[in-house]
Formats: C-alpha cells, structure tokens, sequence
C-alpha cells in the first residue's frame, strides 16, 4: 500500500451497517441494499454485519430459477440473487475507491446451514460488529418488524 | 445540540407506531436539534394527501425536516410535485450524507 493510499484509507469515513432481514422476505432488504449502493458509489468505509435471516443474503447456493407460468427459461426470467447483488456491490466500492466488507454472523449462519457463502463474504461474532460500530464514523442499525 | 436523522418504512395506517415515530421527531426538534425525518417504503404513504398526511404536517411544523424517498414515492406512483408543503422528494443519498454529517441514525 502506498502513502497516498494509506492516507485516503485513514481519511476515508467509515460507516457500519446491520442488517437482520433474510433474502426475499422484506423491502427493508431492498432498501439497505440501496444504501450500500450509495455508499459503496462515494468510495465510503463500509462494514456490512448480518444477524439472523440477512446471513442468507450472501448463501452460495442461490440459483435463479425459470418461470414456467409465464412461460420463460432461466435466462429470460433473469431471476435475481442478492449474492449476485453484493459481489456486484463490492466491485463498485472498490472501482469507487472504498471498501465493503460483508459480515456474517457465524452462529446464525451455523443455525441455518448456510456456511457456503460467496467469494469475499467474512464470518464473525457479534463482537466483530461492536468493533466496526466503534471504529465507525456512524452506525445504521437496520431491524426486523413483525 | 446533536443532529438527529429518523428513518420510518411503515404507513401510519399499517402501524400505530409510525405516530410514535413522528412524535419523537417533533419532540427532538421542538428542544432545537436538528432533526431529519426520512420516509421510505410504505413510509411515503403519508406523503399523497390522506387522513394521515395531517399528523406528518405537524412534524413539519415542529421544525422537523422530512424528506420522502423518491424511489418509494415513484414505486407508489406518488408524485414529487403534490407533496405537503415541508416534505420534499430526496435521493437515498440524503441518509448517507446525514450519517456521513455525524447524526444519530435510528431505524423506526
């Protein structure tokens, strides 16, 4: 890393996000994927930590399917996969100058049988969010509602 | 005084919580912080003129600044131009710019 880099990285905000929520189930998860985006857009610091359900969000596994009813093939149907989405998430960070790390609790994902997870997906406790809340400029706490 | 920036997803109609929400909102600025009231997802709904849009007028009037996530307002086929007066249409940028500023950031 040079010194230029160093003092961009030092200088950079950092903010940190948690996200609860698991795929396919809220528009909560919609819009704090377009937070990320935003962030990720302005080369920000940002650490991601998901609990409970949001771990599923990077889970390996996720297909797209086709849809019979309207009669189209995986490809037409396009069927997208928040995997897909925060790999792609990751690149924009990083062509924008930032960072995106993306967290998974580890406890959660053991629960769910998830561990398989997409290239670049990190695995923590719940202490790990503490110290990105800490070392973050501000924190964003994104909950589930019943 | 530190900065505020509230963030409410629901209808006031789907929840009574939401009017918790608002009145948080207007409390904090009525003790003169700065406060930021960001509508999103069926959060917006107040925002097209409705028994609702008076309670999210008050917030206004209590020196609340409320912003109507234009995304949201466009997936409801709300128009930015017909909002209450005080409520403007924002990008989702404006919550990064206000955590960016520094202001404590709740999830309603």
């Amino acid at each position: 890393m040079t010194r230029s880099e160093e003092v961009a990285m030092t200088e950079r905000k950092k903010l940190a996000l948690l996200l609860m929520d698991a795929p396919y189930e809220s528009a909560r998860t919609t819009t704090a994927l377009r937070l990320v985006d935003a962030a990720a857009r302005r080369g920000l610091d940002l650490t991601v930590f998901c609990y409970e359900g949001a771990v599923a969000l990077s889970f390996a596994r996720q297909a797209p399917h086709a849809n019979a009813v309207h009669g189209r093939d995986v490809a037409q149907e396009d069927h997208p996969n928040p995997k897909d989405w925060i790999a792609a998430l990751m690149v924009q960070a990083e062509q924008s100058g930032g960072r995106l790390a993306w967290i998974n609790c580890g406890l959660c994902v053991d629960e769910r049988g998830v561990g398989e997870v997409a290239a670049g997906i990190g695995r923590g406790s719940p202490v790990d969010f503490w110290k990105a809340a800490e070392a973050a400029d501000n924190t964003l706490v994104i909950p589930t509602r019943g | 005084m530190t900065g505020y920036l509230l963030i409410e997803s629901r209808d006031p109609l789907e929840s009574n919580d939401a009017s918790y929400g608002y009145d948080l909102a207007a409390g904090l600025a009525r003790q003169g912080a700065a406060v930021t009231l960001f509508l999103v997802q069926n959060g917006v709904f107040p925002a097209r003129r409705s028994a609702s849009t008076a309670a999210l007028e008050a917030v206004v009037q209590a020196g609340v600044e409320v912003l109507a996530d234009e995304f949201s307002l466009r997936e409801r086929g709300i128009q930015g131009d017909r909002l209450p007066a005080g409520v403007a249409a924002a990008p989702i940028d404006a919550v990064i710019d206000r955590l960016v500023e520094g202001r404590k950031a709740f999830w309603l």
